[in-house]
Parts: C-alpha cells; sequence; structure tokens
C-alpha cells in the first residue's frame, strides 16, 4: 500500500504494580500507512491502549517501563526525542486524539468554547512547525476562530456559536464527541488515535459517529488509529484490522481478508464467539492470563487447540499468509469456516 | 436567579439560626456560678445595695424572663448596656467590630495567598521531599495552639530580635478614622509612617491567624488538585500537548478552588475562635478582647452582643462562600 507513516517495532512496555512487572506490552509490532483507517482490536486488557499512549508519549511516568523497541513516526523515533518537543511539535500537532469518554474529557468548569481556543492557542496549524507559542494575537485568535466555525459545521454541529457559548454539561454525548471530533482535526494532524471513541455512546449515535470520523479522515487523507473491542465496529469503519491478545499482536489483515480469511487460531475463536443465529453464543475455553506472569512463547498457546511444544518455547515470527496479511503462529489456518 | 433564590432561603433561616444560638449563649451564661453584681457592689455593699442592683439590670428575675426580655430588646435594636462601663454594648461593638475585621480579612488574604499555590506545589510534586516539608508545615498549622504559637513569636520576634512590636494595633492615636480599617485609613490620609506602623502592628497576629487557616487551604488544595489531575480532561489536554504549566495552573487549579472555597466557610469560623485568643494575647482593640474581658466579668449583655455579630459574620461569610462557588462552579450555577 502506501508509505508507513507511523511503524512500531518491537515494543516492549511494563507497568510496574504491587505483584511485580506487568508484561502489558510484548515485542509489538503495528504500523499504519498513510490515509490508512486501522483498527486495534483485542479484550479489554490485552494492551490496545497501552500501545496508544505509547505512540501519544503519555503513558504514566512513574509506573511505566518501555524496555525495548522503537515508534517512528515520518521518520523520527518518538521514543528518542525529549517530552519537551513531543508536546510541542508532535502531540495535538501531528498526532491527535479522541478519548474514550466525551462526557469526563471536557473540563466541567470552562465553556466549551475556552477549551477549543485553549487548544488552538498552542496547536492551531496557523502557528508554524518549531515556533515558540508566546502571547495569542488577535488577528490569529479571529483566523483560529473562524477554523473553529468552519470545522464545528463540518462535523454537523447545528449552531456553532451557541455550542461554544455553552458548558459540557449542556450538550448532549453525542454532541461531545463530535466536539472531540472536530477537535482532533483543528489542528490537521497527520494521525489521529481514537481509544474505543463510541464506547460510552448510545448505538444510534456511535453508528453516525463512526461514519462521521470514516467520512473526515478519508476526506482529509488523515490516516486513523483506532481501538475498539468491537469486531462488528472495527469492520464498519477500518481499511485493516490488527488483532491483539494479552499483550501480543497476533494477526494484521486487511478488513475483507480479515472476516473471510482468519489465520490465527485466536483470530478464528474470536470470530466464531460473535453470536450468530445458528450458533449462538459461544465462547473460547479458558481464560485470559495475568500478565505478571505470562505463558511464555505464544501466550495464546494455553487456550489453543493446535498447540505444539514449540508455540510454548518461544514466539513465532511474522508470517506474509496474505497480501499485507501478516500472522504470528507457527500453525496458521488457510481454509476457515468463520464468516462475518 | 438562583443566586437570589439561596440568598433568600438564607435570609428566611438567618433569624431561627440567630435565636437558636441566642438562647443556647444566653443559657449557659447566666447558668454558670457566677455573679456579676458582687464584682460590681464590691465587698462592703449590704444585701439591700445587692438586691436594687439586681433589679437595676433586670438579673433579679428568672432566667426565662430575662431571655425573654433580651430577645425582646433586640428584636427592637437594643442590646442592653454593660453592667461595668454602661455603655451602650451596640456602640463597643461598632467601635470594636473594624479591628477584628481587619485583622481576620488580612488573615484569610495570607491563607489564601500562600496556601493555595503551596497546595498545588505540593500536589503537583506529590510524595517528594517538597511535599514532605510541606506537610511538616501542614500538621504544626493544624496541631500547634494559637495562643502558644503566639507567645512564642512574641518571645522571639519582639523580645528576643526587636524586630516588631510586642502588641497593639498602633502606636498613638492611629489614623483619623473613616472605615475603621487603619491599613485602609491610613491610606486616606496618605500617612505612609502611619501605615507602616500599622504592617507592623499587624505582621504578628495576622501571621498568627492565618497560619492554621494556610494550613486547612493548603491541604484541601493539595487534595483537589490530586483529584483533578487524575481526571480525564486533565488527561486530554496532556494528550494533546496543551503545556503542563497551563494544565496545572489554569485548568486544574480552578477546579481544586472548588472544594477549597467550600473549606473558607468553615476556614471562617476557625478563625473567629482563634480569633478571640489572638486579640487576647497581642491585645489587639477587637471584639475577641472584648469578649475575653466580659467573660471574665460576666458581662452578660456583652458576651450575648459578641455573640450574636460573630453568628451573623459567620453565617454571611457562608452566604459569601456558596455564591462564590456557584460562580466557579457553572454546574451548580443553573
Amino acid at each position: 500500500m502506501g508509505d508507513e507513516l507511523l511503524k512500531v517495532t518491537d515494543l516492549q512496555v511494563g507497568f510496574s504494580t504491587e505483584g511485580g512487572l506487568a508484561r502489558v506490552l510484548d515485542h509489538v509490532n503495528f504500523s499504519i500507512d498513510t490515509g490508512e483507517i486501522v483498527g486495534l482490536v483485542g479484550e479489554s486488557g490485552c494492551g490496545k491502549t497501552t500501545l496508544a499512549r505509547s505512540i501519544l508519549g503519555v503513558l504514566p511516568k512513574n509506573s511505566a517501563r518501555i524496555g525495548s523497541g522503537e515508534i517512528r513516526f515520518q521518520g523520527r523515533n518518538l521514543l528518542a526525542e525529549d517530552e519537551a518537543t513531543l508536546a510541542t511539535e508532535v502531540r495535538g500537532r501531528q498526532i491527535t486524539f479522541v478519548p474514550q469518554d466525551p462526557f469526563s474529557s471536557f473540563n466541567p468548569v470552562f465553556t466549551i468554547g475556552a477549551q477549543i481556543e485553549e487548544l488552538m492557542k498552542w496547536k492551531s496549524p496557523a502557528i508554524e512547525a518549531g515556533a515558540r507559542v508566546g502571547r495569542y494575537s488577535r488577528t490569529r485568535r479571529k483566523e483560529d476562530r473562524e477554523r473553529v466555525m468552519e470545522l464545528l459545521r463540518t462535523v454537523q454541529l447545528p449552531d456553532p456559536a451557541a455550542i461554544l457559548a455553552k458548558y459540557p454539561h449542556e450538550v448532549s454525548g453525542g454532541q461531545r464527541q463530535r466536539l472531540m471530533i472536530a477537535m482532533a482535526l483543528l489542528p490537521e494532524p497527520r494521525l489521529i488515535i481514537a481509544d474505543e471513541p463510541t464506547t460510552a455512546l448510545d448505538v444510534t449515535i456511535q453508528a453516525q459517529i463512526l461514519k462521521l470520523l470514516r467520512r473526515l479522515a478519508t476526506d482529509l487523507g488523515v490516516s486513523v488509529l483506532f481501538t475498539t473491542h468491537d469486531l462488528g465496529t472495527a469492520y464498519e469503519i477500518c481499511d485493516r484490522i490488527t488483532v491483539m491478545y494479552a499483550g501480543q499482536e497476533v494477526e494484521s489483515a486487511p478488513s475483507d481478508e480479515f472476516f473471510a480469511a482468519p489465520a490465527h487460531p485466536y483470530t478464528v475463536r474470536l470470530l466464531q464467539s460473535l453470536p450468530s443465529r445458528d450458533r449462538g453464543i459461544t465462547g473460547i475455553p479458558g481464560s485470559i492470563p495475568g500478565l505478571i506472569a505470562p505463558p511464555p512463547g505464544c501466550r495464546f498457546h494455553p487456550r489453543c487447540d493446535l498447540a505444539t511444544a514449540e508455540c510454548s518455547a518461544t514466539r513465532p515470527g511474522i508470517t506474509e499468509v496474505g497480501a499485507n496479511h501478516l500472522v504470528r503462529c507457527y500453525h496458521p489456518e488457510t481454509t476457515t469456516e468463520a464468516a462475518p | 436567579m438562583r443566586v437570589l433564590v439561596l440568598i433568600v432561603n438564607r435570609l428566611l433561616w438567618f433569624v431561627p439560626t440567630l435565636l437558636g444560638l441566642l438562647i443556647i449563649t444566653f443559657t449557659i451564661t447566666h447558668i454558670i456560678p457566677s455573679d456579676p453584681i458582687a464584682f460590681i457592689a464590691g465587698d462592703n455593699a449590704s444585701a439591700e445595695q445587692i438586691a436594687q442592683l439586681k433589679e437595676k439590670f433586670g438579673i433579679d428575675k428568672p432566667i426565662p424572663v430575662q431571655l425573654w426580655n433580651y430577645i425582646v430588646g433586640v428584636a427592637q435594636g437594643d442590646f442592653g448596656k454593660s453592667l461595668y462601663t454602661q455603655r451602650p454594648i451596640a456602640d463597643d461593638l461598632v467601635s470594636r467590630l473594624p479591628a477584628t475585621l481587619e485583622l481576620t480579612l488580612v488573615a484569610v488574604l495570607l491563607a489564601a495567598i500562600i496556601g493555595i499555590p503551596l497546595g498545588v506545589l505540593a500536589a503537583v510534586n506529590r510524595n517528594s521531599w517538597i511535599d514532605h516539608i510541606l506537610r511538616i508545615f501542614t500538621v504544626s498549622g493544624l496541631a500547634i495552639a494559637a495562643f502558644w504559637l503566639a507567645i512564642l513569636f512574641q518571645l522571639l520576634f519582639a523580645m528576643e530580635w526587636g524586630l516588631t512590636p510586642l502588641q497593639g494595633r498602633v502606636d498613638g492615636w492611629g489614623p483619623d478614622v473613616v472605615t475603621g480599617f487603619f491599613l485602609i485609613d491610613s491610606l486616606i490620609m496618605g500617612d505612609w509612617a502611619v501605615f507602616w506602623d500599622v504592617v507592623h502592628h499587624m505582621i504578628l497576629p495576622a501571621i498568627t491567624l492565618a497560619f492554621p487557616a494556610m494550613a486547612t487551604v493548603m491541604r484541601f488544595t493539595r487534595a483537589g488538585v490530586l483529584d483533578a489531575i487524575n481526571s480525564n480532561y486533565v488527561d486530554y489536554q496532556q494528550a494533546m500537548g496543551v503545556p503542563r504549566r497551563v494544565v496545572i495552573w489554569r485548568y486544574v487549579l480552578r477546579n481544586a478552588l472548588i472544594g477549597t472555597v467550600t473549606q473558607l466557610g468553615l476556614i471562617f469560623g476557625s478563625l473567629i475562635a482563634n480569633g478571640v485568643v489572638v486579640e487576647a494575647v497581642f491585645d489587639w482593640p477587637g471584639l475577641g478582647l472584648y469578649a475575653v474581658q466580659s467573660i471574665l466579668q460576666s458581662d452578660y449583655n456583652a458576651i450575648m452582643g459578641f455573640t450574636l455579630v460573630m453568628g451573623t459574620i459567620f453565617i454571611i461569610a457562608n452566604l459569601l462562600v456558596d455564591i462564590t462557588h456557584g460562580l466557579i462552579d457553572p454546574r451548580e450555577a443553573r
């Protein structure tokens, strides 16, 4: 496909806890091309949010331990850059963020307009790269306000001027998430990281927000990293899907192929576990391993029907089973009975 | 609109609250075994003279009757006269109120101006040496008794080093009384010498009074900041690369202050209580000193007058706190 915008290589992240070091990301590889929408799918606690936050560079400082790896974004290794540079040049400018919970992600005691203005003061595309932000000049403030109004109309918010004057608790959840998407687009980023952006919303609103995000990203050529635990949601908006299990990425494939021909036993079982009319609800036997002392090798091996001795010895490398279809398994499935 | 409802509501409660306060104070002061008449009449007074005096001051009647008479008087704006000086209590209170208010307000300001930034500092550097040192201050602020600190300050700064006056509010007559606030009055006069003299006199009592309040402000600001710093909106702003100092001092602080402001009403109560002690130690000519003298002499009307004024101030202070709360937190305002 297109050129690579973001490439995470061999990333290892742990959290120190009272019980010991939780190995949350185990040598993870992951990439996004320019203009691509990638879904990062997995159960709660599989490390998808940690991966998203690692890319943003906002892991909790006192507990997170980055062991090894590289996060290359437009050629620069974000892990090697210093914090101040990242905060001014990358975070909020090149990479923006759509949070999981639009209810609590606005400060309740400031108007929406004031909060968007603060963002624009520091992150407006009108600021030249590398320039220091000093005073917020009147002319730039006015230009930025034009930008904001235009974008609020683009995300289909009625009466933008009135919304800017309101406090967060005075607008609906759907409107708040539209605002969050607008705020993510305002700095004209190359990549948007959306961490389960619709989990907190009603199902009907979810669909609208997803379509909006998909359309805007495509129109503006912005890449999106979209984490979700909902395969249906991922299917609707993603170009490509990467699946994680217990801190390891196991499979990555274009959406169609992912659903039509999953190769990793976990993915296969995951798709089979989707409720359907003829099968009813089936689960995967066993449970997610603890991350303080995870199983060696492929972390799925204790629950896998195909597991052999080598699975529990070393983690399998990356195998390309189709065009752009990568899997990390010694026994990838070639045929499948799973259907979307 | 909501603010108006709040004010009316509070005013309606104002009377019953004060009435309750009055009844309790009146009962306590009158049932304790003390005899102001014996003080006034002296050792050689005859039983007849004492009876006359009692009748004159209306304290020959049963306590409920006395209470009723007092309440009727207060309702008509008559706070009675001092048993000793025969001056109307209302005049005494009015002339002494500004000294107390000035000291208290300066103490509140000091507590806020020093306590809030230190609270933020402690929260931002949680569990570092800064936090630990500041914790020593808050714990001592809450634990050290005001009278002890006052005497310690006097010994050190006034007696040992001679940096400040030992006691009093001003040398000589002080400025012409316009507002009764000497800091303001001396500025109105344009007399810098007097102004600095007033400041000099005020430093020790104000710091003594402010210290425990500052400790409380600091604790609540620290807790509020820690609470806000872990919230999603702070996480969001940081993920979007808004500079940390802006996030902390503009956004987090605003949220943290909601809790601190709520506490200010209660802090005000402790300032009134400590004020009595501080005024007595520093011979500060305010209501606290007046109250101490009145209590020692069992000057009933003076004690009651002091209680009423302080009760009123406390209620007003809490009303102001509630209004401010509504202004800071928009969720409250509607």
